[in-house]
């Protein structure tokens, strides 16, 4: 397949992009089932606009490999291995304190990661990302709001909170640390080096907590993997309940 | 002869398909518009970038268009970033007639990961005593409040 030996630009779009999609299509499953009306509508304006910027990066990486390769091509015609999202995006919902501890981490990390976009030597990364943060700063404000009144709500709640936050940690802790896919792109200046942005991360994690009433987390060993094409169980359920239309009417439409 | 300010006229009865009173001038949408002998090249600005109307919002713009009988362009234009500011001030005074209360300030001063919240009026009653319902509402560009004077919930377009 035409994507399958990307130079280290277009699969650090791709790695961009595979983070929005998938935590876009895992929060989808929220439609439907939220706890009331306005938090199922407010999961699914986030998953929404994270399927909409995955199809901004998308685009862009299929225009980079060119040979009329199109961003469905890249979404649904992709194996596991060649996807390259954080592990973190592609965990069950859970409970509803799951999603949004998964959501609180993710939130943050996107919006510093955005901030470091927004000075990327690419130009169109660099709009996309002016574009992208505005969203992302209304999610991160969202998903701390809705961490504080669990970890400041009921002995229930807090408990329940807590443990969501100590389970995702490790897999927050992979945001940090870099894989080839982000390094090369750090060499190019067109990302950050993951590392740097911890302690920006961590000092808004930990403010967040503290308003919650909630202790300081322990990022621990990272549970890693997902950036070089090493998934958990999990990704292949995605793929094949996003992938399988496509792949078996590859021509549809609508 | 198709003119500049034909082409104008036409667009300004586009209408947001989520919000009807708001036509895509209104909006702001509208970043350039080039006229080259038989063709109309469009740049648009996306609002939200995974908001579904833009699609219909295309559609409509070449249906409206249709009548001057030349070929059509739409380009997407990413930069800058579409903002609430650009919206126009009769555009606000009929979100507000509407019932949707319109964006309070300037989206250019507050971004940040918390800014804090403007008094947003209630659209019906004008009561400044008015509570965050849920910041995510019927679409991704609006949020939900409720007036604490007269009750009654409402549509606030969110500074973005």
């Amino acid at each position: 397949m035409k994507w399958d030996t990307c130079d280290p630009k277009t699969a650090y779009v791709l790695h961009l992009a595979d983070d929005a999609l998938i935590l876009g299509q895992r929060l989808s499953a929220w439609c439907g089932h939220g706890p009331i009306l306005e938090q199922d509508i407010a999961l699914t304006n986030i998953a929404l606009d994270l399927v909409g910027l995955a199809r901004q990066y998308y685009g862009y990486a299929a225009e980079l490999i060119g040979e009329g390769c199109t961003e469905n091509d890249l979404a649904y015609f992709r194996d596991s291995r060649a996807f390259m999202n954080h592990l973190i995006c592609e965990q069950p919902n859970g409970h509803w304190g799951d999603t949004l501890a998964r959501q609180f981490y993710f939130d943050t990390f996107h919006f510093f990661q955005l901030e470091a976009l927004a000075q990327s030597s690419d130009e169109r990364l660099r709009h996309i990302a002016a574009k992208a943060i505005k969203e992302t700063s209304y999610h991160a404000q969202y998903s701390a709001e809705w961490i504080i009144r669990l970890g400041d709500g009921t002995e229930e709640s807090h408990a329940k909170i807590a443990q969501s936050l100590a389970h995702y940690a490790p897999f927050a802790h992979e945001f940090f640390v870099p894989a080839p896919v982000d390094q090369d792109a750090h060499k190019m200046g067109l990302g950050p080096d993951v590392s740097s942005l911890l302690p920006a991360w961590k000092e808004k994690v930990e403010s967040i907590l503290t308003l919650a009433t909630l202790p300081a987390i322990d990022l621990g060993f990272a549970k890693k993997g997902g950036k070089d094409g090493v998934h958990s169980e999990h990704h292949g359920y995605i793929l094949a309940e996003m992938q399988s239309l496509a792949r078996a009417y590859p021509d549809a439409t609508w | 002869m198709v003119t500049l300010e034909r082409i104008k006229e036409h667009l300004a009865l586009v209408m947001d398909p989520e919000v009807p009173v708001l036509s895509i001038v209104d909006l702001g949408l509208v970043r350039s518009i080039e006229v080259k002998e038989m063709l109309i090249t469009l740049g648009i600005a996306p609002t939200y970038t995974g908001c579904p109307a833009m699609d219909v919002i295309h559609d409509r713009i070449r249906e409206a268009l249709s009548v001057l009988e030349t070929d059509i362009k739409i380009e997407s234009v990413l930069h800058p970033p579409w903002t609430t500011d650009w919206m126009s001030e009769a555009g606000k005074k009929k979100l507000e007639a509407y019932g949707i209360a319109p964006p309070v300030g300037k989206a250019a001063d507050k971004r940040s990961l918390w800014g804090p919240s403007a008094a947003v009026r209630c659209p019906r009653c004008k009561s400044e005593d008015t509570a965050l319902v849920s910041l995510f509402g019927s679409t991704a560009c609006k949020s939900l409040y409720q007036c604490q004077g007269c009750n009654e919930p409402f549509d606030y377009f969110k500074c973005f």
